[in-house]
């Protein structure tokens, strides 16, 4: 769907002035039904772009409204260090976590199963973890990292905004790895992001405050979107092929021999560095979709 | 799927326009009292209140401080008294404001200020786990608890409430009583009241029972004029109030 959306404002096709969007038209449907089933996403089209979904097509674009992939769990919930070296005591469920019950798309509503089935499970496995588990010895310095991270953020006066590197970030996914993808522009996207990371390095904050500083929140927040941007960005280049979510213009079908695999992305001093791991197949082949 | 079509109005050009905001801004680190400033900024005419903070905030300055998640009226944290009136920033089109004139923006009254429109929602949250905000039921189910469309009608306008305070920050009673629990907790008592798989209904009818249960709701309808997903709230109030009398009907 998503796909078939960005094709369409791609090949010219799209609506309103710029051509940015499609025209979603429930006109057929009954104003009870309507109110019954989509009571939320009506009132949007109402109150932010003055639109009647009774009798007026919706403009509508595709957006991301979830992460695949995440801190690497097993189904204890266990954040996993590498294929399969547990961290004991760290559990990770919900969208920062990767559990991989999605496989390469998650269809709609199973981040809510992901929240249920493995919010729970760890859970029951915390409890019990920590009925037998001993206090480690804490360094002296334990917080020593993170005031000093967070402390350097609150006295930046470098001259870049917050706002407009987040903004030049969010452009460059928009555009360049969002719903398709090439080696071009992934390469593009990664590119940006070291620009931006350098300019990061020169961020601005102005709440000096210790208070509820949520100018210091958002810059701090800002470098792990860096992050969290360049793994995202990276493993999509490695991965030629397409699959699920991720479609790769330059290499358009799906390659189990090299790719049936997650990808593991570990952070190294100056860059990323990209590992597989094998996928476990049990009751359900993945198959090719057809429709 | 083409019939309608023809019938789009362009959207045209989306116009952009001065305004004016006095915002109430208070550092606890350094003001004694709260003081109004203000910001003038260019928004455009599908700009939300909510935008105008932003464009304050990240481009004039970044020590303004408010909370804010969704920007489309779902999670309930941008409640703020906006020209005198508690709404959401982020349901708040400017243009529907008059821009003729400042416009006024204030934390929500009744709950400490902990930095310009930031309130502490600590007693607010409390009253609404006071009345036992979850399902209580007897039985470990081994299948799903099924429920007539009927019975499910009976409590959905209290489903839909997002927990942003407006109701309970605009009740004249809750500003001078403290201890009240307030609209939004009867709100989401009633949710699980009327809930035809809950059993704890005496439990919470008794709760709302007590000196500042239900009975101090003075029947202002400034909490159903507040919130921003159009729930009755004085209509639920009313009938946890007739439940108290009478029973669960
Ligand atoms: C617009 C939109 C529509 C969606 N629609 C659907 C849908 O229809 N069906 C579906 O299944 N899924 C949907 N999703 C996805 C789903 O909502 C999310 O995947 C899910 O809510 C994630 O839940 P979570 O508990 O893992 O994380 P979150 O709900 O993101 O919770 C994370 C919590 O951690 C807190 N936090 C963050 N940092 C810190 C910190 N440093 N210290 C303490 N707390 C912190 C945050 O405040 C937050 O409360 C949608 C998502 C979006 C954005
Ligand atoms: S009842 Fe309405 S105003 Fe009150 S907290 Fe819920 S959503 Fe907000
Ligand atoms: S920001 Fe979520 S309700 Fe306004």
């Amino acid at each position: 769907m998503a796909r078939a959306m960005a094709n369409e404002v791609r090949e010219g096709r799209g609506a309103g002035p710029n051509k940015d969007y499609v025209l979603l038209d429930l006109t057929h449907l009954e104003p009870a039904v309507i109110d019954a089933k989509l009571p939320d996403i009506t009132e949007f089209a109402r109150t932010y772009l003055g639109v009647e979904p009774y009798t007026e097509p919706v403009p509508v674009f595709p957006t991301a409204h979830y992460a695949m992939g995440g801190i690497p769990t097993n189904i204890k919930a266990e954040v996993l260090r590498d294929n399969d070296t547990v961290v004991p005591g760290l559990y990770a469920a919900g969208e920062c976590a990767c559990v991989s019950v999605h496989g390469a798309n998650r269809l709609g509503t199973n981040s809510l199963l992901d929240i249920n089935v493995f919010g729970k499970r760890a859970g029951i496995y915390a409890v019990e973890y920590a009925k037998d588990a001993k206090f480690v010895d804490v360094p002296e310095d334990a917080i020593a990292e993170t005031v000093k991270l967070i402390e350097h953020m609150r006295n930046a006066t470098g001259t870049e905004k917050i706002a407009v590197i987040r903004k030049e970030l969010q452009d460059t996914m928009d555009k360049n790895a969002q719903v398709y993808r090439t080696e071009e522009s992934l390469n593009e996207a990664l590119d940006k992001i070291k620009e931006l990371r350098k300019r990061y390095e020169h961020i601005q904050v102005q709440d000096r405050g210790m208070r509820f500083n949520t100018d210091l929140l958002e810059a701090i927040e800002l470098g792990f979107l860096l992050d969290l941007a360049e793994v995202l960005a990276f493993t999509a280049r490695e991965r030629r092929e397409s699959r699920g979510g991720h479609f790769r213009e330059d290499y358009e079908t799906r390659d189990d021999e090299k790719f049936m695999v997650h990808s593991m992305a570990y952070k190294t001093e100056s860059d990323i560095k990209i590992d597989w791991k094998p996928v476990t197949i049990t009751n359900y082949p993945p198959m090719e979709r057809k429709y | 799927m083409s019939t309608a079509v023809e019938s789009v109005k362009e959207i045209a050009e989306v116009p952009s326009f001065q305004v004016t905001l006095f915002v109430r801004r208070f550092d606890p680190e350094n003001d004694a009292e709260p003081k109004w400033q203000d910001f003038d900024v260019t928004v455009f005419g599908t700009d939300r209140v909510l935008d105008a903070l932003h464009k304050i905030k990240w481009e004039l300055d970044g020590s303004l401080t408010f909370r804010r998640s969704c920007a489309h009226g779902v999670c309930g944290s941008d409640a703020m008294r906006i020209n005198g009136r508690n709404r959401l920033a982020c349901k708040t089109l400017i243009k529907d404001l008059d821009i003729t004139q400042p416009i006024y923006v204030e934390p929500i009254k009744g709950l400490k200020v902990e930095k310009d429109l930031v309130v502490d929602m600590n007693p607010f949250y409390q009253a609404y786990r006071d009345v036992k905000p979850f399902l209580i039921a007897s039985d470990s189910p081994t299948k799903e608890r099924i429920q007539s469309p009927e019975d499910r009608a009976r409590f959905d306008d209290t489903t839909k409430c997002i927990l942003c305070a407006a109701c309970t920050t605009s009740c004249p009673v809750f500003w001078t009583d403290n201890q009240y629990f307030g609209p939004a907790a009867i709100v989401n008592a009633h949710r699980f009241i009327f809930d035809s798989r809950d059993e704890a209904a005496e439990v919470r009818l008794d709760i709302l029972n007590d000196k500042e249960g239900v009975w101090r709701c003075r029947t202002t309808f400034n909490c159903t004029e507040a919130c921003p997903r159009g729930i009755e709230v004085t209509k639920a109030i009313a009938e946890v109030k007739q439940a108290v009398l009478r029973g669960r009907a």
